[in-house]
């Protein structure tokens, strides 16, 4: 199985980086994998990785990009609230490569 | 994000060089323990997997005289050669469809004909070895079981069966695809692809009521699991999450309002897509459609209309009745299963949908055909429906429709290049060198006639799209749904009703 190792600890992943175990991730595991897919976290980024958290954490998936939108349009202003803000922050996409940051399991099927 | 190697785009379709092996490297990733036990197939690479795979294979020609048909029958006369998107996006001499099914024709010369029993090299027989079964987990996995082949092979050979066929001997032997084997245990765990539980399916869908009726003003309902309504609606789950999916859904949803229709999506059947076709299996594909005619039942409807998903429309249309038939329980005056597209259709002829297509002026469409829609389904009641249909639709939404190279559309239509379980991240530079030939199609016309939106009927050709269009520079706004255009040039409120 692929792993990492940060700060003494080894941590496992699929084939593609994406954490096996939920309860792994933390800020600094979330900074860790931001460089691995060359993004630059700042306040936004984070904005949506928390907000993909917190989903995760209730309904056991990742949200629907929509919702995503709307919740980030709420907290930084209606102008960001776009499919494509989301995807200057996170240019691999913001399902799977916001998810990946959050720790979040990799969206597979038809998408 | 990772470098890929993106062709550059031609005024026309070239066939390209013959390469050795430029392919050979890119294999999908091999499916684990956890999700091949739950399928019933072994949990890694059996002992005796020489032996197993040429037994399956036997198993196997006696139950589908086509396969053995396939097997005999190529003359080699190179008519295919050409025709796969794969090949042309890649020169890899192996995926022309002829040397692909030579990866099995060769082994079933070997063990299965008396030439290649007894002089194997004569024939070009060979073993079905570590390198034989290499060769096949890389080029069956590099087939998107479109079908493109057949249209042009003077037998009719069907080199997609022969890729299904290989892929069901693999698993048996336990050599498993892990993006399709992992989708098929979360449709049996979850009810859908995606693995989205209920109560999310739920919050999205009344996110989508509310987002509906903040841009419209109208209250259009996306129902679930409400017992008794006329229609239960499969669409791929798909379009509960992603982008431009969700547009679509959208679409069906004001089609259903205006008509006065009450419908359903059910939370255990909230799936349309069934890839037990991808890896070839029979009892896979009877399992996962099964849960559709179930819940008809349980929910009481009288019809059952499938979303805009290319191989779940194959599936529904080609295969419900023999995996899960008979569905005498539905109301014998409509279609089993009705395609979306025919359902609106119909309610356009009746006069019971109002559209203005000024609100798509932005748009000059031209329309993508998804393969399995066009060469293995068809729609309404005459030949050719599965073409005409989706483009009376959009004729209906909008004011500026355009062809593309008749040599690239109805049954001559290219794949997105992530069909057939192939939409996997880790073999994004086939997905992109697949692309190819239909996005030099799509570049045609957005030069000749400014075209800016390719309209389609299936999740997988919307999702690979969207990610691929933009590496060849066209922006992902270019891809949509057709009932996405419905849904922006119907009219809500002068409700007609059915007439
Ligand atoms: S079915 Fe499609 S992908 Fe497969 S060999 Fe034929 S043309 Fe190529
Ligand atoms: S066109 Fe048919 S007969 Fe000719 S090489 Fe291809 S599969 Fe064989
Ligand atoms: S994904 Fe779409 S275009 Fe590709 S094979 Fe399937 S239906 Fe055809």
């Amino acid at each position: 199985m692929p792993s990492f190792e940060l700060n003494g600890h080894t941590y496992e992943t699929d084939e593609d980086g994406y954490l096996i175990n939920l309860s792994d991730w933390s800020e600094d595991v979330a900074k860790h994998l931001a460089v691995t897919e060359s993004v630059e976290m700042t306040e936004s980024h984070w904005e949506v990785v928390n907000f993909l958290r917190e989903y995760y954490e209730e309904y056991k998936i990742a949200p629907m990009i929509r919702i995503l939108t709307k919740a980030i349009g709420k907290k930084l202003g209606k102008e960001k609230g776009n499919t494509k803000y989301l995807y200057d922050l996170y240019p691999g996409g913001p399902a799977k490569q916001a998810c990946k940051i959050a720790g979040l399991p990799k969206p597979t099927g038809c998408v | 994000m990772a470098d890929y190697s993106v062709p550059e785009i031609q005024e026309d379709i070239k066939t390209p060089a013959l390469a050795v092996g430029t392919m050979a490297h890119l294999k999908p990733y091999p499916a684990i323990e956890k999700h091949m036990v739950p399928l019933a197939f072994p949990k890694q690479r059996v002992d005796n997997w020489q032996e197993k795979g040429i037994e399956k294979l036997g198993d196997m020609l006696k139950k589908y005289r086509s396969l053995q048909v396939y097997l005999d029958i190529c003359v080699k006369c190179g008519a295919c050669a050409d025709k796969c998107h794969y090949y042309l996006g890649t020169g890899d001499a192996n995926n022309m469809p002829v040397a692909r099914a030579e990866l099995m024709r060769s082994v079933y010369r070997r063990y299965f004909t008396p030439a290649g029993k007894l002089f194997p090299g004569v024939v070009r027989a060979v073993d079905f070895d570590e390198e034989a079964l290499h060769k096949w987990m890389t080029y069956f996995h590099q087939c998107s079981q479109c079908r493109r082949c057949s249209v042009f092979c003077p037998y009719g050979i069907d080199t997609a069966e022969i890729t299904m066929a290989a892929r069901e001997i693999m698993d048996a032997i336990g050599v498993g695809h892990k993006y399709s084997t992992e989708i098929i245990c979360k449709v049996h765990d979850m009810g859908n692809n995606l693995g989205i539980p209920k109560p999310a399916l739920k919050g999205t869908l009344e996110f989508l009521e509310g987002d509906i009726l903040e841009n419209t003003g109208h209250e259009v309902r996306l129902p679930l699991d409400e017992e008794g309504a006329e229609v239960l609606l499969v669409a791929p789950s798909a379009d509960f999450f992603s982008e431009p999916h969700i547009q679509s859904l959208m679409g069906y949803a004001k089609v259903f309002h205006q008509a006065g229709i009450r419908y359903t999506i059910s939370s255990i059947a909230a799936e349309a897509a069934n890839f037990g076709m991808f890896i070839g299996s029979f009892a896979q594909k009877q399992k996962i459609a099964k849960r559709i005619a179930e819940q008809a039942r349980e929910l009481k409807v009288k019809r059952i209309v499938v979303g805009e998903c290319g191989h779940a429309w194959r599936v529904a249309y080609s295969f419900w009745n023999t995996l899960n038939g008979p569905f005498d329980f539905l109301d014998p005056r409509y279609p089993v299963p009705q395609h979306i597209c025919e359902f609106t259709y119909d309610l356009l002829q009746r006069g019971a949908l109002t559209m203005d297509k000024e609100a798509n002026d932005e748009y000059v469409v031209t329309m993508h055909d998804s393969c399995n829609v066009a060469r293995a389904s068809r729609m309404g009641d005459k030949p050719g429906g599965q073409f005409e249909i989706p483009r009376a639709l959009i004729r209906a939404s909008c004011n500026q429709f355009v062809e593309m190279d008749p040599e690239t559309t109805h049954e001559k239509t290219f794949c997105c290049g992530g069909g057939g379980g192939l939409l996997t991240d880790e073999l994004m530079d086939l997905r992109i060198a697949g692309a190819m030939p239909r996005v030099t199609a799509l570049k045609q016309v957005m030069k000749k006639d400014k075209v800016n939106f390719m309209a389609l009927i299936c999740a997988i050709c919307k999702a690979q799209f969207s990610k691929v269009l933009p590496m060849y520079h066209i922006p992902m706004e270019t891809v949509g749904g057709v009932h996405q255009l419905v849904s922006n040039a119907i009219q809500l409120g002068a409700k007609k009703g059915i007439v």
